[in-house]
């Protein structure tokens, strides 16, 4: 991020436009219906918020360069260069206003995957210097302390001597040799360690072999989110060496949904090789052992029970059925919003929206969608697999009055867990 | 200039011209998104890139129900005048002769009085569609001086057989050929400079969004 010039940034745009998005720029017909698939639209109506057009700036420097009568139009000055002001201006749009949920990505007739190129364009925007302050902030602690929001190796090592102590369980770290290495999110192991004692618990009775690594705890990557692959290959090469190390055979990603994304379909990519060992998300995991019977549950919720579909795993990770599998376990009033799964709303916090304090108020406001999804279905509980999608979801609910719990899956399914003796009574 | 001049002119070096510059103009534009090429992805594949391309060529034509009922208007003046058009185009028995006469093959046409409605409702719909880029907000706020050349464009040749076709008395009847063939040459130069490659590109677009999607797993 030091030395962030225009130049820079121009530079980065050219290396971000590849195929897809020379074909995506071609056929937009300017139809609009992005923005009707946008909740930073629908919610506001504001048509500066149309997906397509936070593009704008990346949408020149194609037709600048990569298209025959581009390069003639600007050569005879018919065309003006993309400045530096201009890039100022489009700072909010595409980091304020863009949570990268790929709504618009599945609705567009001539299917531009608007996602895509807006995570490519981030590239560009952060080499010119224009990022957000709050996303800055998050990437350097990622690099420097390690977690995006400064949580160091003592605070987690705390973290699990009390929940040592509350479950009775050990919390295996640095264990060489186990077969999955968990990896955390920073939002929970400060506002919902619960989750790390919920999956000792499911692991415990299903009989898993598992480990945190000290060296490799954190999930989130924020280089991901600001567009700044150097940063973002860093933190994905810390897991891949600690999972090498411990000689895992698989990483699991915890309930964050970019997370999951960031080191499932970009972590490969962004190092340059594959992994030589799986990645899954946590409810791929424990729908597997489901299927090996090897989770076993007993009794189950009553209350009028939804799940909000995290976007990275669902809709932008293929993540669709396996929570509803097991959520189908412990609950029997479990009732779909009405667009659900890859067709869900995004809570609004997502792309790195929720580190940027300057989008507080927007987000809130965009909340709107989410409250008439839960008012349509009268929901009494709501269940997601994201951290947070969890605490901004709270937020969202406590700033529109509603009552509503909003639980973690995996802590629902370990709330349920059958005893050693009740095993196979459901 | 002759009536017979201009009728050789048009019929000739014009319609000549325009099909070079459209058939070179397309080619080009493919072959300037193609050059730029795609990086392998390293991730380990849940589903079929292919075949999840394949798929998001076809049903990307068809909206999800929630997205239909939020923009009938929009999906249906949409589909009313891209069909509208093609059958116009492709079905009506002149054209059939002058496709032949390029191709060397040819197909059934369609009853005249068929073209003759359908060619009505799409030149409605098309106006249908200019008033609604002006009226909605978000299409006016995206719109540039391209979407109503391009509007203009696609209508004008509709107009123009139209109105050759009813012989209407504004000027003889070869006159009124020339000036709809006038209409489809500019159709064909500015094709492959506007958004009129959509026509092309979207195969290639919804391909790829399809193909990154079925990658994940994911049919979109």
């Amino acid at each position: 991020m030091s030395g962030a010039t225009l130049e820079r940034g121009i530079h980065a745009f050219k290396e971000a436009i590849d195929a897809p998005v020379a074909s995506f720029f071609s056929s937009c017909v300017r139809c609009g219906l992005c923005a009707h698939a946008c909740l930073f639209y629908t919610e506001t109506e504001d048509p500066k918020y149309t997906p397509i057009h936070k593009l704008e700036p990346l949408r020149r420097v194609w037709q600048h360069e990569y298209t025959f009568w581009g390069r003639y139009a600007k050569a005879f000055g018919l065309s003006k260069p993309v400045t530096d002001e201009e890039l100022g201006e489009w700072e909010s749009l595409v980091y304020d206003s863009c949570t990268m949920c790929g709504r618009c990505s599945m609705v567009c007739p001539v299917g531009n995957d608007i996602a895509y190129m807006i995570r490519r364009m981030r590239e560009g925007m952060a080499a010119s210097g224009h990022a957000p302050e709050g996303l800055i902030g998050a990437s350097q602690r990622a690099v420097t302390i390690g977690s995006p929001m400064g949580v160091k190796l003592p605070a987690l090592q705390a973290q699990i001597r009390h929940l040592e102590q509350d479950t009775g369980l050990s919390i295996p770290v640095d264990v060489e040799g186990a077969e999955y290495m968990c990896l955390l999110s920073s939002m929970e192991i400060m506002n919902f360690p619960e989750y790390i004692g919920a999956i000792a618990k499911i692991f415990k009775q299903a009989n898993v072999t598992w480990t945190i690594s000290s060296e490799a705890f954190e999930a989130t990557n924020s280089g991901v989110q600001i567009g700044v692959s150097d940063i973002a290959a860093e933190l994905v090469q810390r897991v891949v060496n600690a999972a090498e190390k411990l000689k895992v055979k698989a990483v699991i990603s915890p309930e964050c949904g970019h997370a999951y994304f960031a080191i499932r379909w970009e972590g490969p990519n962004l190092i340059g090789k594959p992994f030589n060992f799986k990645v899954l998300h946590i409810m791929e995991l424990m729908d597997q052992l489901r299927e090996e019977g090897r989770l076993k549950t007993t009794g189950k919720e009553t209350q009028r029970l939804t799940y909000h579909d995290p976007c990275q795993i669902t809709r932008r990770g293929g993540v669709v059925e396996q929570p509803r599998n097991l959520l189908r376990m412990v609950a029997e009033n479990l009732v779909e919003m009405p667009e659900h799964g890859t067709m869900n709303w995004c809570c609004g916090a997502g792309g790195g929206v929720s580190s940027n304090e300057r989008a507080d108020a927007l987000r809130l406001k965009v909340f709107s969608r989410k409250k008439a999804q839960l008012d349509a279905i009268q929901a009494e509980g709501l269940v997601t697999a994201c951290s947070n999608c969890r605490i901004y979801l709270e937020e969202g609910l406590e700033e529109n009055n509603m009552d509503i719990p909003v639980t973690s899956l995996t802590e629902t399914i370990a709330e349920h867990l059958a005893d050693e003796g009740q095993t196979g009574a459901q | 200039m002759t009536e017979t001049e201009l009728l050789l002119w048009v019929r000739g070096p014009a319609l000549q011209v325009a099909t070079v510059i459209f058939l070179v103009g397309v080619a080009v534009r493919l072959l300037e998104i193609l050059v730029l090429g795609r990086k392998v992805d390293l991730a380990e594949a849940r589903g079929s890139a292919v075949a999840g391309g394949l798929r998001t060529i076809v049903m990307r034509s068809f909206a999800d129900r929630a997205t239909l009922q939020r923009n009938a208007f929009t999906e249906v003046t949409g589909w009313i005048f891209h069909i509208g058009f093609f059958v116009t185009l492709l079905f009506y028995a002149p054209h059939i002769l002058m496709f032949n006469s390029v191709l060397g093959f040819s197909w059934p046409a369609l009853p005249t009085p068929v073209i003759d409605a359908t060619a009505v409702v799409t030149m409605i719909a098309l106006v249908v569609v200019l008033i609604h880029r002006v009226a909605n907000r978000v299409m006016r706020f995206l719109s540039r001086f391209q979407d109503y050349l391009v509007w203009l464009l696609t209508l004008l040749p509709i107009v123009t057989g139209y109105i050759a076709f009813h012989r209407v008395e504004i000027a003889p009847p070869p006159l009124l050929i020339d000036i709809h063939i006038i209409s489809v040459e500019l159709f064909l130069i500015v094709f492959p400079f506007t958004k009129l490659m959509h026509a092309f590109t979207l195969f290639m677009s919804r391909y790829y969004n399809g193909a990154i999607a079925g990658y994940r797993g994911v049919k979109s």
